[in-house]
This record gives C-alpha cells, sequence and structure tokens, in this order.
C-alpha cells in the first residue's frame, strides 16, 4: 500500500509540488524567524561577550528599570583607585558610555541606524591591550577633543584621519578631531552601530558623568579566579553596584536585547501562523479534490481486496511524505527567508547585528513538526472520506465519490463554529481580567473560528456570488465568460475553500487597514485634545527623546511667548511597576496642555513643587493610590523618591503625550540621570509665520536630534509612524495571500484536468486558445472575487469589534475606501495571476486526446 | 454561408492522406494513402472494422488531427497552411460535430447547449431558424432543461441541433447511436436524414452499423488503412453482405 501511495505522489508531480508549496511556505517563515532571531541573540551575545574580552571581572550598576534612557545606576570613580590597590587585581580601568549619543554626517543629520545602539565610549589609557576594538588607522585618543570612529560611520559618510566630526551626546553639538579609525574584533557587523571612543575624562564631560563611571573592568592578576576578585571586590561596593565575571555581565547585557527580540520573534511567528493556517486550508482543498478525482482508482483497490484502513494509511502516507519534503524544503528556504526579512527590517530602516546563520536543532525540530503536522491534520478529513468509496465504482462510468457523512451536518457546524467564534471573541475583547497573552490567544483563536466558520457557510454562498460578480465578467467575456461562472458555481465547496484561502489574507489586511485608519483618525483627534501649542518640538525620528539642552535654547529666544518642556524615562513606580514618568514645568504646562481632570483641576499643577505627582487613572488604578497618597518612584539610576499624588486626570490612552506619572520638571531632573525631553511645546508671539519659526529652528542648529514641527506637521510625523506599522503588517501578511494564490492555482489546475473532456469538446466546436484562457482566468477572478467580497466585510467585522472594544482609547471606526477598493483590484489581480499557468494548460490541451480523455 | 466547391463539386476534399503513430519499429500506419471527396448534401458513411482508421480519417477530414502526408481541403481552404486559431475559426464556420458521448456542457441548458457555438463566435442565432430546428429536433418543451435532466436520446438530439444551427459546410458524426439502444438510435437515424433532406446538410458519418449506414447516400469502406470499397444508397442486407465479403478477403 505504501508503494502505491508513494507511486502516486511521483506520478502526479506538479500537484505534489503547488499542495507542497502552500506548506513549505509556511514552514520557511517559521523556520526564517527562529532562524533570523536566533543569528540576531548570538550576535548579540558574541557583541556582548567580546566587549568584555581579557576581563575577568566587571563592576557595574544593577540595571533598576529595563529600557530606559537612563540607563543603569552609575559607580563612583573613586572604588577605581580601592581596586586597583587589591593584590589579586593586576589591571583595572573604567569605562562610561552612552546608547543615545550621536555622531553627525557632513550634511549636519544625526547619523542613526535604528536597532543597533550608538555609542559614545570613554577609554581608560589602561585599557588599551584588552579593548576588543582593533584599530585600523591612526592612533587612539589621548585626552582634549580626540575621538576614534568606526570603520562603517568612516566610510560611509567619508569621515578620515585628520578631519573634524561634530557629535551630540544629550547636551549641545561638540566638535572632535577624528586621530583613529577601529572596528570590533570578533563580530562581522555590529548592526550598524557606530561608536565614537573618546579618552576617558573628555567623554565624562561629554556625557556629564563627571567624576562617574558606567563600569569598572578588572583583569586578575596570573593564576586567579575571577571568584577570588569577586571576593575581595564585593566589600568595597556600595548598595545598587555589582560585581560579576565577565560572562555573567555580558548575559545581563544582552539579556535586555534578547528580552526585545523575543517580542519580536512571536511577532513573526504570529504571520507564520496565519500563512500556515491559509496552508492547511489550501492542502486540505487539494486532498479533498484529488480524492474525489481519485474515486475509482481507491474503488479498484477495494475490489483487489485493500481493507479501509489501508485506503487510509496509503493517503495517511502520502501526507507525511509531502509534508516531510515540503518541510525539509521550508526549513532550507527559511534560511533565505531570514536573510529577505533582514532586508525588509533593514528597508524600514531597522538595521541588524549580523554574524554566520544559526540553525538550531530547536528550529529543525519545531519546523517539522509543524509542517508535517499540519499537512497530516489537513489531510484526514479528505482521507476518511476515501475510504468510503465503495469498491463497485470501479465499474462504473464516471464515478463520483458518495457524499460525506457529514455534509448534512456542515450548517449545523458552521453555526457551531461562528457561535464558538463570537463568543471567544467577545471574551477576548470585552473580558475585564484577562492578560494581554490570554487576551491575544483567545483574539486568534476566535478569528480562526470565524474564518472556519464563514469558510463553512461559504460553501452555500458561492451560487449566489458567483453569479453576482459573474455577471461582470460573463459582459466582459462573453460565453468564455458565462461557462466561467457556471464552473465556478459548480463545485460550491471546492470554489469555497478556495476562496476562503484567500478571504483569510485579505480579511487580515483589511482589518489592518480599518484599523490603521481608525488609529491615524485617533493620531488627530488625540493630539488636538492635548496639544494647545502652536509648535511642538520632537526627535526627529518622532519618538526617541532629545537632549534638554535643546528646549531651553529655544525657550531663551525672544519670539516666544511661552515655552514648556517635558521630560521623560521610564522607571519603576509604585509596586515596582514599570511606566513613563514625566517632568512637568508647573507654571507653563497648563497654558499649552490641556489635561482632562478626573479629580484636581489646572491650578493643583501649580502646586508640584519638589514633592508632588499627577498621576493618569489607570496608575491610580493599578496602584491602588488617590490625591494625598504617597507614590514610590525609583529612577534608572537608582534614585528613589516618594512624591504625594496632588490630582488625577485621564489622557487618551493611545498616543498620551504625558507619562503615566508626572513630577515638577526640578525634581524630576534630580531624580533621573539624563535629562531628556520628549517634547516641548512652545507658543510664539503674534501669529506662527514662518519667520518666527525660521528663529526658533535657527536655535536648534545646536541639536541636530531635535526638530521644530507645527501641531499639523507633529500630527503627520505621528501618522507616518502608523503607515510604516502598516506597511510593514502588508508585507508580512502578503506570505498568506500568496499561500492562498497557490491554493487558487491547484484548484484550477485539478479542474482543468478534470474537465479535459470539456474542454476537447468546446475546442472542437470552435473555442479558440485565446478564448479557453479567457473562460478559465474569469473562473480564476470570480473565484478571488468571492474572496474578497467574503475577505472584506469580514475584516471590517473584526475592525468593528476591536474598534468598539477601544472607543474608550479614543480609536474611532473608519472606512479607508481607497484601500478597500485596492484590495479588491489586488484580489482579481491575484486571480488573474493565479490563471496564467492553469490557463495555458487549458489553451494547449490537444483537442482529439482530450476528446478521447476518460 | 458562402461555399466554395472544389472543381469536382466537394465541399471536403483530401487526397493521398497517410496517417502514422509513433515512429521506429512500433510505427503504426493508420492510414496509408485515402483520397475522398464529400460532395454536398449528401451524407457520406465511413464503415470498416475497428483499427481501419475510419476514425483518424474523420479526425483529419475535420481538422482535429493533422495528416502524416497527403492533404484536406474544405470548403476550398487547405487546412495545412492553417494555424491554430484559424483552424478554430475554420471548425465554428464550416464543420458541426456529433459525438458517441453526446459532450454536451453539464452546466448549461438544452438550448445554450445548441447555441454554443454561435456563442463562441459571437453571434446569435436566426430565430425562426431555431425554432425550426428545436421542433424538428423535439427539443422545443426541453429547452430550458440540463444535460443531466435529459435522456440519451434527447441529449444527442441536442448534439445533432448544436451541430447543424450554425449551418455548417459540413457535419461530422462519430458513431452517433453508438450509445444508444436501438430505438433511441433509430430515432436519432432518422432526424439525421431529415437533416440532410430538409436543410441540405452535408454529413459525413462514421460507424460500423449496417443500420446506420443504410440511410446514406453513399457508403465508403475502410480495411487497413485504405477506402477498399464504396457503395452507392444500399439496404441493410447489401451492407452486411459487402462487410461479409471485405472480412472474406
Amino acid at each position: 500500500m505504501i508503494r502505491v501511495a508513494l507511486r502516486d505522489l511521483a506520478g502526479r508531480k506538479l500537484r505534489s509540488f503547488l499542495t507542497a508549496l502552500a506548506i513549505v511556505l509556511g514552514v520557511a517563515m517559521v523556520s526564517g524567524t527562529y532562524v533570523l532571531t536566533d543569528t540576531i541573540m548570538k550576535a548579540f551575545d558574541t557583541l556582548f561577550e567580546s566587549a568584555y574580552e581579557g576581563v575577568s571581572v566587571v563592576v557595574a550598576g544593577e540595571r533598576v528599570v529595563d529600557f530606559a534612557v537612563g540607563g543603569a545606576p552609575t559607580v563612583p570613580e573613586e572604588l577605581l583607585d580601592e581596586i586597583r590597590e587589591l593584590d589579586r587585581v593586576e589591571a583595572a580601568w573604567g569605562t562610561v558610555e552612552s546608547p543615545t549619543a550621536r555622531l553627525i554626517d557632513r550634511e549636519g543629520e544625526p547619523i542613526v541606524t535604528g536597532g543597533a545602539p550608538t555609542l559614545a565610549i570613554g577609554v581608560d589609557r589602561e585599557q588599551d591591550t584588552a579593548t576588543p576594538l582593533v584599530l585600523s588607522q591612526g592612533r587612539w585618543p589621548t585626552g582634549g577633543d580626540e575621538v576614534v570612529i568606526d570603520e562603517a560611520t568612516a566610510e560611509r559618510h567619508r569621515f578620515g584621519v585628520g578631519d573634524e566630526i561634530r557629535i551630540a551626546a544629550g547636551g549641545p553639538v561638540e566638535t572632535l578631531d577624528v586621530v583613529g579609525v577601529a572596528r570590533f574584533g570578533t563580530v562581522s557587523s555590529i548592526g550598524g552601530a557606530t561608536f565614537a571612543v573618546l579618552e576617558l575624562e573628555r567623554a565624562q564631560r561629554l556625557l556629564r558623568k563627571e567624576d562617574e563611571l558606567d563600569t569598572i573592568q578588572i583583569r586578575a592578576a596570573p593564576g586567579v579566579p575571577p571568584e577570588e576578585v569577586i571576593d575581595a571586590v564585593e566589600p568595597l561596593v556600595p548598595e545598587g553596584v555589582v560585581v560579576r565575571s565577565a560572562a555573567e555581565q555580558a548575559d545581563s547585557e544582552a539579556g535586555e536585547v534578547n528580552q526585545a527580540l523575543r517580542i519580536v520573534r512571536y511577532f513573526l511567528l504570529a504571520f507564520a501562523g496565519i500563512a500556515l493556517f491559509v496552508g492547511a486550508f489550501v492542502i486540505f482543498n487539494t486532498f479533498t479534490i484529488t480524492v474525489a478525482q481519485r474515486a475509482r482508482e481507491f474503488a479498484t483497490l477495494r475490489t483487489l481486496g485493500a481493507s479501509r484502513r489501508q485506503v487510509l494509511g496509503s493517503i495517511a502516507v502520502e501526507t507525511l511524505v509531502v509534508g516531510a519534503v515540503a518541510s525539509v524544503v521550508g526549513i532550507l528556504a527559511g534560511l533565505g527567508l531570514a536573510r529577505l526579512l533582514d532586508a525588509v527590517f533593514t528597508a524600514f530602516e531597522i538595521d541588524l547585528p549580523r554574524t554566520a546563520q544559526v540553525l538550531a536543532p530547536r528550529t529543525i525540530v519545531v519546523s517539522l513538526l509543524i509542517g508535517i503536522g499540519v499537512t497530516v491534520l489537513a489531510g484526514l478529513v479528505p482521507g476518511f472520506r476515501a475510504t468510503r468509496v465503495p469498491p463497485i465504482l470501479a465499474v462504473r462510468e464516471g464515478a463520483t465519490l458518495p457524499p460525506s457523512r457529514l455534509a448534512p451536518l456542515a450548517p449545523w457546524l458552521a453555526a457551531a463554529v461562528s457561535a464558538v467564534a463570537l463568543v471567544l471573541l467577545g471574551l477576548g475583547l470585552f473580558a475585564e481580567d484577562l492578560g494581554t497573552r490570554d487576551r491575544l490567544l483567545t483574539l486568534a483563536a476566535g478569528a480562526a473560528a470565524l474564518f472556519v466558520g464563514v469558510a463553512l457557510v461559504s460553501a452555500r454562498l458561492v451560487r449566489p456570488l458567483a453569479a453576482t460578480v459573474g455577471r461582470g465578467t460573463e459582459r466582459l467575456g462573453g460565453i468564455a465568460g458565462r461557462i466561467a461562472r457556471e464552473n465556478a458555481a459548480r463545485n460550491p465547496g471546492r470554489t469555497a475553500m478556495t476562496a476562503a484561502a484567500l478571504m483569510i489574507g485579505l480579511a487580515l489586511v483589511t482589518f489592518v487597514a480599518v484599523l490603521g485608519a481608525g488609529l491615524r483618525g485617533s493620531v488627530v483627534e488625540t493630539v488636538d485634545r492635548q496639544v494647545r501649542a502652536d509648535y511642538v518640538i520632537g526627535a526627529r525620528d518622532g519618538f526617541n527623546p532629545f537632549p534638554a539642552g535643546a528646549g531651553d535654547a529655544v525657550a531663551a529666544a525672544p519670539e516666544v511667548e511661552v515655552a514648556s518642556s517635558v521630560r521623560a524615562d521610564a522607571a519603576l513606580v509604585g509596586r515596582d511597576e514599570t511606566a513613563y514618568v514625566t517632568g512637568i514645568d508647573p507654571d507653563t504646562i497648563t497654558r499649552l496642555y490641556r489635561f482632562e481632570w478626573v479629580e484636581g483641576s489646572d491650578e493643583v499643577v501649580g502646586g508640584l513643587a519638589r514633592d508632588g505627582a499627577i498621576v493618569t487613572r489607570a496608575i491610580a488604578d493599578s496602584q491602588g493610590v488617590g490625591v494625598g497618597d504617597r507614590l514610590p518612584i525609583t529612577a534608572p539610576g537608582g534614585t528613589r523618591i516618594e512624591p504625594r499624588v496632588i490630582g488625577i486626570y485621564e489622557p487618551p490612552p493611545l498616543g498620551s503625550l504625558l507619562g503615566d506619572v508626572s513630577i515638577s520638571i526640578d525634581a524630576w531632573d534630580e531624580t533621573f540621570p539624563q535629562p531628556v525631553n520628549l517634547n516641548t511645546y512652545v507658543d510664539v508671539r503674534g501669529d506662527p509665520i514662518p519667520e518666527a519659526a525660521a528663529a526658533l529652528e535657527r536655535r536648534l542648529e545646536e541639536y541636530p536630534e531635535a526638530t521644530l514641527q507645527t501641531k499639523e506637521e507633529y500630527i503627520q510625523t505621528q501618522q507616518r509612524g502608523v503607515d510604516i506599522l502598516l506597511n510593514m503588517l502588508y508585507v508580512l501578511l502578503a506570505l498568506s495571500v500568496v499561500v492562498s494564490l497557490f491554493g487558487m492555482v491547484n484548484t484550477l489546475a485539478l479542474s482543468v484536468f478534470e474537465r479535459t473532456r470539456e474542454l476537447g469538446l468546446l475546442r472542437a466546436v470552435g473555442m479558440t486558445r485565446r478564448q479557453a484562457r479567457r473562460m478559465i482566468r474569469h473562473e480564476s477572478v470570480i473565484t478571488a472575487l468571492i474572496g474578497a467580497v467574503l475577505g472584506l466585510p469580514l475584516g471590517v467585522f473584526l475592525a468593528g469589534l476591536v474598534t468598539a472594544a477601544l472607543r474608550d482609547e479614543g480609536v474611532v471606526f473608519s472606512l479607508p475606501w481607497l484601500s478597500l477598493v485596492a484590495f479588491t483590484l489586488i484580489a482579481a489581480v491575484a486571480g488573474v495571476l493565479a490563471a496564467i499557468l492553469p490557463a495555458r494548460r487549458a489553451s494547449r490541451l490537444d483537442v482529439l486526446k482530450a476528446l478521447q480523455y476518460e | 454561408m458562402a461555399v466554395d466547391p472544389a472543381p469536382d463539386g466537394a465541399v471536403v476534399s483530401a487526397r493521398n492522406l497517410t496517417r502514422r503513430y509513433g515512429t521506429g519499429e512500433a510505427a503504426v500506419d493508420a492510414l496509408r494513402g485515402v483520397s475522398v471527396a464529400v460532395r454536398r448534401g449528401e451524407l457520406t458513411a465511413v464503415m470498416g472494422a475497428s483499427g481501419s482508421g475510419k476514425s483518424t480519417l474523420m479526425h483529419i477530414l475535420a481538422g482535429l488531427d493533422r495528416p502524416t502526408s497527403g492533404s484536406v481541403a474544405i470548403a476550398g481552404t487547405d487546412l495545412a497552411s492553417l494555424g491554430d486559431t484559424q483552424l478554430t475559426r475554420l471548425r465554428r464556420e464550416h464543420v458541426g460535430f456529433v459525438f458517441q458521448f453526446f459532450n454536451l456542457l453539464p452546466m448549461l441548458n438544452a438550448e445554450e447547449n445548441v447555441v454554443l457555438p454561435l456563442s463562441l463566435a459571437g453571434r446569435r442565432a436566426d430565430p425562426a431558424f431555431l425554432e425550426e430546428l428545436l421542433r424538428r429536433t423535439g427539443l422545443a418543451d426541453r429547452r430550458t432543461h440540463r444535460p443531466s435532466e435529459l435522456s440519451g436520446g434527447q441529449q444527442q438530439r441536442v448534439a445533432i441541433a448544436r451541430a447543424v444551427v450554425s449551418r455548417p459546410t459540413v457535419v461530422f458524426a462519430d458513431e452517433p447511436t453508438g450509445n444508444l439502444d436501438s430505438t433511441t438510435g433509430a430515432g436519432i437515424l432518422e432526424l439525421l436524414r431529415e437533416s440532410v433532406e430538409a436543410f441540405g446538410q452535408t454529413t459525413v458519418m462514421v460507424t460500423h452499423e449496417a443500420r446506420a449506414a443504410s440511410i446514406a447516400d453513399r457508403i465508403l469502406f475502410l480495411a487497413d488503412g485504405l477506402v477498399v470499397r464504396e457503395l452507392p444508397r444500399s439496404t441493410q442486407p447489401e451492407i452486411l453482405a459487402a462487410l461479409e465479403e471485405l472480412a472474406a478477403a
């Protein structure tokens, strides 16, 4: 039996190939995601490890808050001298660094590389022998305004030894002399991260970390194990500072990056899951069709004595082989896809570090399990149908499969699945106490169930839908269009499943588009609701903070009527909840920012002083604090304050321009290590005319990271952020649309094969090749349009549900008509593309052979 | 229909047709030099045992297959020089088909099946002629039925109407009664004869049944890829006798 199954596969190469392709793509996405994220993690690990080459022990502040601009607490510089005194220490040196420093290119733009940090590294003279950096030109800085820059920046932006380069590091731009060019020793690329190496004291001044160090690196005396050094150093260090072996320190630093990458991984895997889900539809459909076409073959096997179990076994073997081969190819394709995804990220200006690709055993196992599992499961239902082929069919003309035993139950099944879907969606959207993870999983399960439910119902909708959308094609294609329409409606189950695969992709794309339109709309609303200023100063990239000095420089301009800066960084609030804490100017903020008060009024802001805090309702609820209560805040530097809550307000939760907790700007500056602004709001004297803006912009020349925008421009920048996200989602969803495209090719090819004789007749009585191609193409377009007719409303429905759940968050429901029209056109084009090969096949049939075909 | 008969008055003429299938030692000669002239308004029957080459001859005459050597002309047009699209157009205009297995399109109703060749050509049927055709074929009250709702005989009537509807130069019928019981088959033969009489429809019928051949104006006998005998209109016993003679030879 197994041999029969394998022969079957070999005999129908094209069909097997197309079926497998659907799985290949899904598996490639899974393996590609793993390969990509593993590779990046490996690169970062290597990066952090090699940073401590030749180092045995590292002393550093213990990170208090993840993802804070302020970084980890610093270490007092006196400690270095004490450590150097120790017997077990051969050498020790200190470093300072800043991930937010930016070199400025020749056009005056900050050099931004996306994902990887830009490092300004202070080097101690004693460090020379241990640095992971390798000098390729010039010499190390010895003091004064000397700097060594990285090779990539030197090449890309044409800087060399003897040139001047400008650097912005939280203060006004400073000019330095390039005395050397270096590269990172072991990693081929550090993800485009730029670095600038300065002599330690100069770096401390640049980064405003005088008498402070970020790390003290220690090389043990020969023969002394790191543990002994740790034991010797530990008694010397103050609270909040940890002493670790270099390896542990590297792990800890890599930890933050890996945490972010894990989120990226789940994000990408979600799209792989969607592609596989669509692939399952394609496989289910293909096997259903082939089982029907092979009814006679199964019947013959049965007359020859094959048991039902053997027939099922033969199909199981077939799906197993298809699944296994497709998974292996998918894993390999994943390696290529990982490169492609990397390129996609690069196109979206997210540069990631590279190293040799990592294909972990886990990637192979997971990919194989998923690929084979999905294929075998999707092939099981058609397999059971094959076992029900009665032997008598072997001798009968025009054998057809008996209808499925489940067929009469289909409407009930569809209703049940849809009901489950709606319950899950409702639960996911409106249930109160559900974690983000469970909520997302519930929503995903609900959406998947809804798709299955609609697919089950859609077989009944095919006839009327084909009649409706087919009217257009009939007008265009005459009799060929008419036959195409009839053909599409001939096997409603088959057309429905084919269309359903496309429906899923289109529904999700529509969902994203509708939600995106809502978000774009809400950006306008939320900014309008909050901002009363003429101008907003923000970072050039639209989301990072910028040096506080930029805000102060503008505030001092004579054209300014009132300016108010908002500092921001992450901190631990209350019971160790990570939250954004903003510092606001009590005297000016209410003139430029509009609070929607729950408790308090604009007057209480004036009383913030050193000890007050204004919190959002969300934080008040989650931390259980009210007006008059104290709320502890721990800043990234380790400083802890306990301000008293004096007001509660309700910001638009999406796109709030203030943090979860706001304290006075003076208290903020005393508590947080790096003075950075989220925004600075400015009103000018008189009208906001271009001359006024130009005057303010001149003040910003010292601060290339910051940019001045009118409120409208600011809104546009924020919307551009939404657009970038949308485009990225479209690219990722395109994969599942491509998978459904293969499904359409498959179904059409199988239908052409099945209708060989009819095609022969049509050609004999005068159908030209052109007409034959047109007929197949129209059928394909009709199927695709059915997918669109089902998918678009479904996507709008899902987006409507989510919008309803987010109504309080300021998300408005708005239909992006242009996008919807575009998606319909894309569906039609997909139909045309899917028809190319099957149509060619149909038109090239040998008329005579086709007529005699049985 | 513009018909330009060949000098000998034939609407379909073939000269020295040979057809070889396969190559080398496995090669089979289905036709070994056949010349035929189909005269206008006549019903010509082609008879022969299976393997005699009668189906191959019909396929080549109808432009569905190409000869290895020799030439075929329909309505004065030499088929050898035509590409696929031109050949298709020629079939559309000049050739009608009736098959053993009816070959109707299951998703079209009876009338739509009848007018299919015209629809493919982007033309409409002459309403009066269509009505007469449907009346004569007994389909007037079955026109909206789909093939699955029709009996075998009715399906073959639809096929005949479809072959005749465009008033083609010639209709080729391939074993038109081969898949029908004898009573129903008799009705179909009557209808074919009637289309010759009433519309002057030139028809070529391939058959191995003497009863079917007996309605023909002329009967060609094929054996081993050659025309070995020709009879004018004959009775069933005469045809059977001729067949026996050939079998004995």
